[in-house]
């Protein structure tokens, strides 16, 4: 299995806060990797380091090295807006723009200069069914995004990602602020993504990590506890930590 | 009876504090409503008189172009024709928000998008600062500095809608900016991170996503400047040269509806028709403060209904 993204020991410091305490790990492409662990254990924070949403946050400093495709994402002489094309990414809250539906998918587009109609309505079209939203977006498509339901919303925004062919997605609880029904779809749509993109998924849900992921990461206080394959991490944890995190003795 | 029956049939103090609370704001809303109403009779009831009292045709008012309410025409009606007047507002109005909106937004934007932290701390409560001002200090800088600056490049006498455009310029620009700063901080946080993260440069989400989102906000406040443009007075008479004439340039004396009224209200008659027209002009200009703040709660509510 071919590697996609690489942390070699990444501490991240918030002011002198150390929020990443030496993280060592390899992503699989064309995989569903979840990180799993109680809140304020570094997942969301790594997961914004790989696609350095937190140089958005004064007083962040990071060390180690991240690679993408072998590449250092740090280097000074990387194209922040080229990796985020590369690497994109799918938050907590649904937030599509208060635009149309179609103005939101085709947002990534635009911005690389495409202007040709028909050019956009493939991609728009092509990008809503893949995230399985097109059904009930088809009729309303130059409607605000925002007359529609959380679940929708937040479909509209992985379509929405999708239009740009990132090579990787980060979810940051994508379906935390859902209904079951929403997530569930979403959940099915991810697991049919997983062939042409190589996907991470922060949850707070082991049931989520464990459905669909292939492998599962999990933090504690800044730390990896075990990464390992999903089905023996729930099922056969190596350390004690893991089992109690996962019969619910904390967290 | 019973004492938890009678303490349940008692007014308890806190009921009664509630009543008192309630008519003690009763009273406070009764007095601002009945201080607009009176201000709206007084104004309507003497500038109507014009054309009750004194036969003036509120056609002629707004269309005629000679404004001499003490010398009577052919016909025997006075000539009083609003209209440059009218024009003088409305020019200085529109070129000051015209000129002002740009460098508004633009700062706007450098306080919220580009230097946060000193925009915050440094600029906005300096702008505030600068609303603060009374507009006769504005208008004695207009008439040392931009009226002699004109008369230089333009020659003439200075005097005319450029100077007073100038100077509106440079008051409403505190407004619009401050409420256009107000407006791009409303737009939420994950607007922006959304747009980062599908490759979008600072520039192409500050353009594409913050303006956008922040319009009907901006708009509001460039109709808020609009709105004090239109009505100050002390400033723009210092500077605009005050000749009742049509505007054929922007550098040539003119007048607005607010230079008018101060130059004239002291030095008429009340109850003559002299006075009267003066009052038909102050109630124009209420209806046009009326127009703007309507139009400033239409766009709030269309702005509202988008999200």
């Amino acid at each position: 299995m071919a590697t996609i993204i690489e942390t070699n020991d990444t501490h991240l410091y918030y002011g002198k806060k150390e929020a990443l305490k030496g993280i060592s790990m390899a992503f699989t492409a064309n995989e569903i990797t979840a990180l799993i662990g109680p809140s304020g254990c570094g997942k969301s924070t790594l997961l914004r380091t790989l696609n350095r949403m937190n140089d958005l946050i004064p007083n962040v400093t990071i060390t180690g090295k991240i690679t993408l495709n072998g590449q250092d994402i740090y280097a000074p002489e990387m194209d922040i807006v080229e990796l985020r094309k590369e690497v994109g990414m799918v938050f907590q809250q649904p937030n599509p723009f208060p635009f149309s539906v179609y103005d939101n998918v085709v947002y990534g587009l635009r911005l690389a200069g495409i202007r040709d109609k028909r050019q956009l309505d493939e991609a728009v079209e092509t990008s809503l069914k893949a995230a399985s939203v097109w059904e009930e977006t088809k009729d309303v498509l130059h409607q605000s995004a925002l007359a529609l339901s959380g679940g929708q919303q937040q479909r509209v925004c992985i379509a929405r990602v999708l239009a740009v062919k990132p090579d990787v997605i980060l979810l940051d609880e994508p379906t935390s602020a859902l209904d079951p029904i929403s997530s569930s779809k979403i959940e099915t749509m991810l697991l049919t993504l997983k062939k042409d993109y190589s996907i991470i998924l922060v949850t707070h849900n082991m049931q989520q990590a464990g459905r669909i992921s292939d492998r599962t990461a999990f933090f504690l206080d800044g730390r990896l506890v075990e990464y390992t394959n999903t089905t023996k991490f729930f099922t056969n944890p190596s350390k004690q930590e893991s089992e109690d995190y996962i019969s619910g003795r904390f967290g | 009876m019973d004492p938890i029956r009678e303490s349940l049939l008692k007014k308890s103090r806190q009921s009664k504090v509630e009543r008192l609370g309630k008519l003690v704001s009763f009273c406070c809303i009764t007095l601002i409503v009945l201080i607009v109403l009176a201000i709206f009779y007084f104004v309507a009831s003497r500038g109507l008189a014009t054309f009750f009292h004194d036969k003036v045709n509120l056609i002629d008012f707004l269309t005629k172009d000679v404004w001499n309410p003490s010398v009577k025409d052919a016909r025997g009606l006075p000539e009083v024709g609003a209209l440059p007047m009218i024009v003088g507002s409305f020019l200085v109005t529109i070129l000051s928000a015209l000129v002002a909106t740009p460098f508004a937004v633009g700062g706007a934007i450098f306080m919220t998008e580009i230097s946060p932290r000193r925009g915050m701390q440094i600029l906005k409560p300096v702008t505030e600062l600068l609303v603060g001002i009374p507009s006769v200090v504005y208008g004695f800088i207009g008439l040392s500095v931009v009226v002699p600056f004109v008369r230089g490049i333009f020659g003439g006498t200075g005097f005319g809608i450029l100077a007073g455009t100038f100077v509106l310029f440079v008051m409403i620009l505190p407004t619009v900016t401050s409420m256009s700063v107000d407006a791009l901080q409303a737009v939420p946080r994950y607007y922006r991170e959304a747009s980062l993260a599908l490759g979008a440069t600072r520039w192409q989400t500050i353009y594409k996503v913050v303006l956008r989102s922040a319009t009907p906000g901006i708009l509001t406040a460039i109709v808020f400047g609009m709105a004090r443009a239109f009505g100050e007075a002390l400033a723009v008479q210092m500077v605009i040269g005050n000749a009742a004439l049509m505007p054929h340039n922007l550098v040539s004396p003119a007048s607005t509806l607010t230079s008018v009224l101060t130059m004239g209200i002291g030095n008429t008659i009340m109850g003559s028709l002299q006075n009267n027209v003066l009052w038909s002009l102050a109630l124009l200009l209420l209806l046009m403060s009326l127009v703007f703040n309507l139009l400033i709660r239409f766009i709030g509510r269309k702005g509202a209904l988008k999200k």
